[in-house]
């Protein structure tokens, strides 16, 4: 019983590092619209930065400077949004594909940089002994699961609740405008460059340090974490939970991650040692199958967007039906 | 309120100078000159394709001119992007209203206000209070313009149920919560219903009376006689006649080209 709520525990903090990810695109893709399809680049790039500044000083390794892991994380994500300021300082002027070019483009540098630039990241053999949040509880499963359970929970707490004040205000709703119509945005003197640059470098910073977190509750990070498999699975999180929607955004995450790691369990009792990594091909198939389930049932996603952008004007909303806040659901 | 009377002698607010769009073959707008007086409001006609919406186009910013200067209140803004004419008092409507469709009426308005301090994410996090104020401030003024032009009773709808008609009155309004000094209306009247079309013209003549200079490009003779002073008449591209409506409307090359081969 008691193991059972310890891998519940552990089951649930890493769900939620995939959430404070997923929170991350629905700024850039969800409110701003901005198509990254290098996701797990940017999470790596979080990753091994919080990996680098906390992990005790290594002889055939750059760094290890064995500072505090929430400097590792502050510094995971301010890395993920230089790197992702400066791919859109490059990129957002141009017609928006350029935009997902670029991120799949700069996702492919990034896994070959980890790969190869051995005296930095470890290259294959990726970054071990990352100092973990609680690791003096180590000894006692339960004790050290739940609290690292509760680290996880109040990130995303408070992840959640910065972007939430900082997307229902009107520089949300000059995000959803251009999103909407760049043309009649720009008329009414928003400029869209800066905005589009905005969101997606503080959702690059979400992600890297959602990346940084997940880094340090895993333990061990190697180029193999980084896949496009993790791309993808982050967009089927938001799409699953709502995109444009935060508390979407963590629904899914929680959702999706549940069926792949049931479908993991599943594939590795029933399958033959052998037959197991072509086998794990079909968790892939599950979340496509349970996208297409999600789309068909609720196109907008499971928590669809809210209309009403600015938080100001729930407030003092007239009171009539149609101004009250609904999820979007036509 | 006494009108400030528009004097075509002061220096223009906007002054279009052989201002030329040419799109591959075409001409759209062959060396238009027009200046705009301070407090002015002066129509723009022509038959349609004449180049009215280009020359729009390219005052408002959406368009580089293929050679010609465009100055504002005496500065060149030639190469200034749309969003930053609006910065400097520049603001137009579309022929073709572009609203927000997902967002509500009203949020389509807000959107138009423009320095909030809530469009910076260094004070949405830490002047929330500046940000709130402001907001207040900004929903009392956007449903005064709402109440101004009939839409209050759809303040909470999302943008993309208004009829057109409705549509043109939203993006005069959300325009106007820009408080811009110099409009530029593109058919601001276009399917929108007799009764409130004297609605719409008596509005944007107290916009006028407020000493907003107005570029006005409108089909209904009628409307731009009453409203106008002055207009300029285009026809593919040229500029075929300026002056006094009642004399324009009797200029032969005028007739002609609005009737062509009828003629
Ligand atoms: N982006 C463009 N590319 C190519 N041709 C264009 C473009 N925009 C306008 N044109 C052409 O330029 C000419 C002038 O168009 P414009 O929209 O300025 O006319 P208009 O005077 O506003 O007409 P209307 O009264 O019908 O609105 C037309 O022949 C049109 O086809
Ligand atoms: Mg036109």
């Amino acid at each position: 019983m008691l193991d059972l709520v310890a891998y519940g525990a552990f089951f649930l903090t890493i769900a939620l590092t995939y959430a404070v990810i997923c929170l991350g695109l629905n700024v850039q893709w969800g409110q701003t619209g901005l198509f990254n399809v290098g996701i797990a680049g940017f999470v790596a790039v979080g990753a091994y930065t919080s990996a680098i500044l906390t992990t005790p000083a290594t002889a055939d390794r750059f760094g290890g400077f064995d500072l505090p892991i929430i400097v590792g994380w502050i510094g995971g994500g301010l890395a993920t949004a230089f790197v992702t300021f400066l791919l859109g300082a490059l990129t957002l002027r141009l017609r928006s594909d350029y935009l997902a070019i670029a991120t799949f483009g700069a996702a492919v540098v990034i896994q070959l940089c980890m790969l190869n630039l051995v005296p930095l990241t470890g290259g294959p053999f990726g970054i071990g002994f990352i100092p973990r949040p609680f690791g003096a509880l180590a000894g006692n499963a339960l004790a050290f699961g739940l609290a690292n359970f509760a680290v996880i929970a109040v990130l995303v707490l408070v992840v959640y609740l910065v972007l939430e004040r900082l997307v229902r205000s009107p520089w949300g709703r000059v995000l959803r405008a251009i999103r909407e119509d760049e043309t009649a945005a720009r008329g009414l003197g928003k400029n869209p460059v800066r905005y589009r640059l905005e969101a997606f470098a503080i959702g690059g910073f979400v992600m890297g340090l959602g990346g940084a977190a997940q880094a340090h509750f895993i333990g061990f990070i190697a180029p193999d974490n980084y896949l496009p498999i993790l791309t993808f699975q982050v967009w089927a999180m938001l799409i699953v939970g709502g995109s444009g929607n935060m508390r979407g955004a963590i629904l899914g995450a929680v959702l999706v991650w549940g069926i792949w790691a049931v479908s993991g369990s599943v594939v590795s009792s029933v399958f033959p040692a052998d037959q197991q990594a072509r086998a794990a091909a079909l968790q892939i198939v599950l979340i496509g199958v349970a996208l297409c389930a999600v789309l068909l049932i609720r196109p907008r996603g499971i928590l669809g967007e809210v209309r009403i952008v600015s938080r100001h004007l729930l407030r003092d909303a007239r009171p009539k039906a149609s101004a009250k806040e609904r999820p979007d659901h036509a | 309120m006494i009108e400030p009377e528009p004097d075509p002698h002061s220096d223009p607010v906007l002054e279009a100078r052989a201002l030329q769009m040419q799109f591959q073959g075409l001409k759209a707008v062959d060396g238009i000159s027009l200046a705009l007086a301070p407090g002015e409001m002066l129509g723009l006609i022509g038959p349609n394709g004449a180049g009215k919406t280009t020359m729009f186009n390219m005052l408002a910013g959406s368009l580089v001119p293929t050679s010609g200067q465009i100055m504002l209140n005496g500065q060149d803004v030639t190469k200034d992007r749309p969003e930053q004419r609006l910065g400097s008092g520049l603001g137009r409507t579309f022929q073709i209203p572009r609203p927000f469709a997902e967002m509500t009426v009203l949020e389509n308005v807000l959107t138009g206000a423009r320095d909030q301090a809530g469009e910076s994410v260094f004070h949405t996090w830490f002047s929330p209070r500046r940000v709130a104020r402001e907001e207040h401030q900004n929903v009392e003024k956007a449903r005064h313009l709402l109440d101004f032009l009939l839409l209050s009773r759809l303040e909470g709808e999302p943008a993309r149920v208004l009829s057109g008609g409705q549509r043109k009155l939203l993006e005069l309004a959300r325009l106007l919560m820009a408080d811009p000094s110099v409009l530029l209306l593109d058919e601001p009247a276009a399917g929108v219903n007799p009764s409130l079309l004297e609605v719409i013209m008596e509005r944007i003549q107290a916009l006028n009376a407020q000493g907003k200079a107005i570029l006005l490009i409108e089909h209904n003779m009628d409307m731009v006689s009453r409203m106008c002073s002055r207009v300029f008449v285009m026809a593919a591209g040229r500029e075929l006649a300026q002056g006094a409506p009642s004399d324009v409307i009797r200029d032969p090359r005028v007739i002609q080209a609005y009737l062509g081969d009828a003629a």
